[in-house]
């Protein structure tokens, strides 16, 4: 899983290059210019990605070990 | 034309509540230097979305993007909004949870004492502290002037009965509606610390969001409704709905200026009032959706200011300071006494970046400076916390007298001051995941940075030129990458760091 999300990281960063859309003038719902709605999309999906992120590539290593250490104190 | 006062008596009750709120979150106070500085680190994840994210929207995103977007239109929210929903996310990922987990461990407050304690080296506080001290006051320079600028615009004719402030078209002048913010913010942040600036940035992070989107839709009404409001401006200007004018090099390099967050001394003191890492997951998946909620309204009332027209005439005059497009927007299209909340609500956002700012100067000053080279066993607690309010006093009566002078565009300031930021990334991710830097390779950089940004900012006519690339490119890219380039060469040339540094730094999971 760890891989997909940072393919999916990688892909975001693509699609943010949207030259497809650079100079497109057609309006979405009529008033939302095609490049704004996109990027605003884009920004939704990044969010999706995120909580994938927080999902299955969290580093647990660092609450176990704070849970650890705040038992036995902090290291000098 | 004549004015309300309302909207300044609208202001003067929510600056009045803001106080109490700092003042109320000083009872809490524990009388020590880290709560003073991150809250003991007592902060959970909704604060820590909230405080976070208002630190990083500032008057750029309200006040600059809406500026900005009536310049040069939509493409401004893929340049930064969209990839700050990207990048921001990323660092506080692979940046903030780690930095967070090192700090908690070792007790650290500043970015200096990190660098200091990884790279066995004291020179390198003494190099990077006036570097992110001058690149922090042009950032607050940002919220202060913007201040000014907005109460200006939204108070103007209001004090013409009075034959009070002509030269300021009879609105609060900008000297003085800076100053009251100056003084607003440094109340809080004095008497509440890391707690105070916390609780008021949830606040203020509230009441932007909400009285951001309700402006939106008041905006558009009055022109009609949304669809009617866009297609003034496919008329009019047909440039400003798509982002031809942007070169698609420069589009792409823009990627790099989010990195900034990664080394915003500021933001790392917030990092580190969470209270679990775990704290951090709810910030990296609503930042982007809370960047969308905010800039999306910003920009399209960008758009539209160029084209709006009220009674056959233009709402906001095509040579308009950018700064006050938003001001002139809200002022001309909505009600007094709306008009006085949504100015607070622009105003909720500036303070709520310059509080942090301010407090993360004064524990720089008294961490990085005082204590590490008087000694801190020679200070009880409570002068720590002195030292820390000094300093904030200090700069902010600097960054104030720096407001006083000619302005650059909102925008144009804030990009040079998160190039520079950009730029020490490469810095930050080779401490946390990198065996090999040294703390040569780590002054190379930072010394690289000085140069090629000190270089490039003056070939920009001091940011006097907008437009301003450097073979296409923005100038973050030269800058970024001759830092990584310097910081890689050095550190393989120079002698590795100590295998105690190792073990205490790349242990458990934390190497690669």
């Amino acid at each position: 899983m760890k891989y997909v999300v940072c393919g999916l990281v990688v892909a975001l960063i693509v699609l943010h290059q949207d030259f497809w859309f650079r100079d497109d003038s057609t309006l979405v719902f009529g008033f939302m210019p095609i490049g704004l709605a996109y990027h605003a999309a884009l920004s939704l999906e990044a969010g999706g990605v995120w909580l994938l992120a927080a999902l299955f590539c969290w580093p647990h290593w660092v609450d176990e070990e704070e849970s650890r250490l705040s038992g036995d104190g902090r290291p000098s | 034309m004549t004015g309300s006062l309302i909207p300044v008596y609208i202001i003067c009750g929510y600056l009045a509540l803001l106080l109490g709120l700092g003042l109320l979150s000083s009872r809490l106070f524990r009388g020590t230097s880290e709560d003073y500085m991150v809250a003991s680190h007592s902060i959970g994840p909704f604060l820590l979305l909230m405080s976070i994210f208002g630190t990083t929207m500032t008057a750029f995103a309200l006040v600059g993007s809406s500026g900005e977007a009536f310049k040069e239109g939509i493409g401004v929210y893929g340049m930064l909004a969209s990839s700050s929903g990207i990048v921001h996310s990323l660092v506080f990922f692979v940046v903030g949870v780690r930095l967070w987990h090192f700090g908690k461990r070792y007790g650290y407050m500043t970015q200096i004492e990190f660098f200091r304690d990884r790279l066995e080296n004291q020179t390198i506080g003494l190099l990077l502290f006036p570097v992110l001290v001058s690149l922090v006051v042009p950032y607050l320079l940002i919220g202060v002037i913007s201040s000014g600028t907005v109460i200006n615009g939204i108070t103007q004719g209001a004090f013409e009965p009075y034959h009070l402030f002509a030269g300021a078209k009879f609105g609060v002048p900008p000297w003085l509606g800076s100053l009251v913010i100056c003084c607003v913010v440094l109340m809080y942040v004095f008497f509440g610390g890391m707690r105070g600036t916390a609780w008021a940035n949830t606040f203020q992070t509230i009441v932007f969001m909400v009285l951001g989107v309700v402006t939106f839709f008041m905006i558009s009404q009055k022109l009609g409704g949304l669809q009617s409001a866009t297609q003034a401006v496919v008329s009019r200007h047909p440039d400003h709905i798509t982002r031809a004018g942007i070169s698609q090099l420069t589009f792409f390099t823009y990627l790099l200026v989010p990195l900034s967050v990664g080394m915003f001394p500021h933001l790392f003191q917030h990092w580190l009032t969470a209270r679990s890492a775990s704290s951090f997951k709810l910030p990296i998946v609503a930042h982007p959706i809370f960047i969308l909620i905010v800039w999306v309204p910003c920009v399209l009332v960008g758009i539209w200011a160029t084209s709006a027209m009220i009674d056959g005439h233009l709402v906001v005059p095509p040579k308009a300071n950018p700064n006050a497009v938003l001001a002139i927007m809200v002022k001309r299209l909505a009600g007094p006494v709306l008009s006085g909340f949504l100015t607070a609500g622009i105003l909720a956002a500036i303070m709520s970046s310059l509080d942090s700012q301010f407090l993360c100067l004064g524990t720089m000053f008294t961490n990085d400076i005082v204590l590490h080279y008087a000694g801190a066993d020679r200070f009880s607690e409570r002068q720590k916390v002195a030292f820390a309010r000094l300093f904030i006093v200090a700069i902010v009566a600097l960054t104030y007298g720096f407001s006083l002078m000619p302005t650059r565009r909102v925008f144009t300031l804030g990009i040079w001051c998160f190039s520079g930021f950009s730029s020490l990334f490469p810095l930050v991710v080779a401490a946390i995941y990198w065996k090999r830097l040294t703390a040569a390779g780590a002054m190379a950089s930072v010394v690289t940075v000085i140069v090629v940004w000190g270089t490039l900012f003056r070939q920009s006519a001091y940011g006097g030129n907008p437009h301003y690339t450097f073979l296409g490119m923005m100038p973050v890219v030269t800058i970024f990458a001759s830092s990584a380039v310097a910081l890689v060469l050095i550190s393989l040339i120079t002698r590795p760091p100590s295998e105690a540094t190792i073990r205490k730094f790349f242990q458990a999971g934390a190497s690669v």
